[in-house]
């Protein structure tokens, strides 16, 4: 930081009057000079392995350095693939299974803690501290949940007689208890957006509802609801961007499996590229998460904006 | 669940009862998790319902004091999380400035890129990153743990609308004493910046500390894992004869530090969700 310090630079021209239409040399070159080391860093780290990223999709390469060039040919690869169409599709499951349900809890938790009283604070910490811990820990909480051999809902259901349930060694039910488990982690975000966005509602909507007699509901549809209709989208774009990233739980919970069913694309990627090691291929599948999660970006994006004419 | 806006009475009733039995749902895993934690692990092996009743032990936690590996992730995860952090501050608070109050030719379309940047998934880059490591030999290696973290935009962004909402004339008596544009900065605008510097440091360090993928694939050797790495490494070659009660107590162990700093600045998180959308 001391290194970076201008002594000379500034001096001279700005005591003087500064014309706002053009830049000074001297805060021309300070001001290259503040934002250099980012810049730097995010060419880098982020820039440049994002061109070389698709660079390298248009390429057979291994491990071991061996490259050739072979254009579309990953793509094609791709889509012939049985087990990528599955990863897709369980992704896109995966979506469906979390975010209307994150985005519901989220608001139905927001609305009920939306009062300044010791108990919602006390519970609002509640909701959101699952959000706070990383994903080996939430999977190794839930699986202590869900394992048959032991697991809490397995002692549950031993006290109604009833068998347990092989949440994640069955095809049909370790999807669900991968989006389960997430929902669980994640509910304190949506809740949070939520919040924040109850609370600048204007109150004298509110009480203009309450001079109508408004019942609880009608207030809800008539006054709430329309009001914080921008962040319910941008929380659903979030999630949507968030989910589509499904790695951690699949990889730790259920390695995938049972038969694929429960890969997502992500674990798709880390098993081509870090463990078969074909990283063309695998940076070939990135690039076509990449323009999913693009979509969903741009759709934030147009979102906000118009947030701010609105 | 006190004063409900609603003046329905037996709705206020059935909604606290809904809520009861979600927030039940929200903590019962994680007082499953602390009672498996604090049972002996023969007792365990015999049957996990003995976990709702006494004797309780702090034996698995004692065990874990003398297993050093826990310990070495433990140190990995703080440095690198301080490291990112730091990295991460620095960084942005400069650019921030840069962005918000100085004028130079490109600056605006620079900044719109950098925002560009936010909607790189890591996935999408993370390939071509690890053969870049790779190459440079920096896998297995603090900066190798480190570096990919401070090219994050979000804290760019930040930085840059928390110092253009600020007002000009909080310089200006500076510019008139001859003061640098480095020691204006130093001086007058970072000290005022404190509260988002801390929004931007929690999130950087909590995220940090709970990123899985990229030190999954750079910490090969077990003594870089950091602590997010390093549990899951344990949790997948778990037996149940390793001893359920100590995973568990692993587990609780590695979420202490966190949850301590999540109590700690709380107010600080809930202000950079807000900023975060």
């Amino acid at each position: 930081m001391e290194a970076l310090d201008i002594p000379a630079a500034g001096r001279e021209a700005d005591v003087t009057v500064r014309r706002p239409w053009t830049a000074s040399a001297s805060e021309t070159r300070a001001g290259l000079l503040f934002v250099a080391p980012y810049l730097a860093v995010f060419c880098l780290l982020l820039v440049y392995p994002l061109l070389s990223g698709i660079w390298l999709s248009l390429h057979k390469a291994d491990l071991f350095g061996g490259s050739r060039f072979v254009g579309a040919e990953n793509y094609v690869r791709l889509l012939h693939d049985d087990i990528f169409r599955q990863a897709v599709w369980n992704t896109c499951n995966f979506v469906i299974l979390t975010v209307p349900a994150l985005t519901v809890a989220g608001l139905a938790l927001a609305l009920a803690l939306n009062t300044s009283s010791r108990w919602s604070a006390v519970l609002r910490g509640l909701f959101f501290s699952s959000s706070v811990l990383s994903v080996t820990i939430v999977t190794l909480v839930w699986r202590m949940v869900l394992i048959p051999d032991g697991g809490l809902v397995a002692n549950l259901l031993a006290l109604l007689h009833l068998p347990a349930i092989p949440f994640l060694s069955d095809a049909r039910l370790a999807l669900p208890a991968v989006a389960i488990t997430t929902i669980w982690w994640c509910i304190g975000l949506p809740m949070m957006l939520f919040l924040a966005a109850l609370q600048q509602v204007p109150k004298d909507l509110y009480e203009a509802a309450a001079l109508d007699n408004a019942g609880w509901w009608r207030t809800l549809r008539r006054i709430t609801l329309p009001s914080i209709r921008r962040t319910a989208l941008v929380v659903v774009v979030i999630e949507v961007i968030l989910q589509f990233q499904l790695f951690g739980q699949a990889q730790i919970m259920t390695l995938g499996g049972p038969n694929n069913a429960s890969l997502p694309i992500v674990l798709f990627i880390y098993q081509i590229g870090f463990q078969r090691w074909d990283i063309g291929y695998a940076a070939a599948a990135s690039e076509i998460l990449f323009c999913i999660i693009l979509v969903a970006a741009m759709a934030q994006f147009l979102a906000s904006r118009g947030r701010e004419d609105g | 669940m006190t004063a409900m806006r609603n003046p329905g009475r037996g709705r206020n009733w059935t909604a606290a009862a809904a809520l009861g039995l979600a927030a039940l749902a929200m903590a019962a895993p994680l007082l499953w998790t602390l009672l498996l934690s604090l049972k002996a692990n023969d007792a365990l092996l015999r049957g996990t319902a003995s976990a709702f009743a006494p004797p309780y032990t702090l034996e698995n936690y004692a065990d874990i004091l003398g297993h050093s590996a826990v310990f070495f992730w433990l140190l990995n995860s703080t440095i690198v999380s301080l490291g990112v952090t730091a990295g991460v501050l620095c960084l942005s608070s400069l650019a921030g400035y840069g962005f918000a109050r100085l004028r130079f030719p490109g600056r605006d379309i620079v900044f719109v890129l950098v925002l560009f940047g936010l909607a790189i998934p890591e996935q999408s880059v993370i390939i071509a990153r690890h053969q870049m490591f790779g190459a440079l030999g920096l896998h297995n290696s603090y900066g190798g743990l480190i570096f990919p973290g401070l090219a994050a935009p979000f804290g760019v962004f930040l930085m840059t609308q928390y110092f253009r909402a600020m007002p000009k004339e909080l310089e200006e008596a500076a510019w008139l004493d001859g003061a640098s544009r480095f020691k204006t900065f130093w001086r007058i605008l970072l000290p005022q910046s404190l509260p988002a510097q801390a929004t931007l440091g929690i999130f950087t360090f909590l995220s940090t500390w709970n990123d899985y993928w990229w030190p999954l694939i750079s910490a090969t050797n077990s003594r870089m894992y950091t602590l997010t790495v390093g549990v899951a490494s344990s949790q997948m070659n778990f037996a149940q004869t390793n001893g359920l009660g100590f995973l568990m107590a692993q587990a609780v162990f590695a979420s202490v530090p966190i949850l301590i700093v999540y109590v700690i600045f709380q107010r600080y998180i809930v202000a950079g969700v807000r900023a975060a959308a």
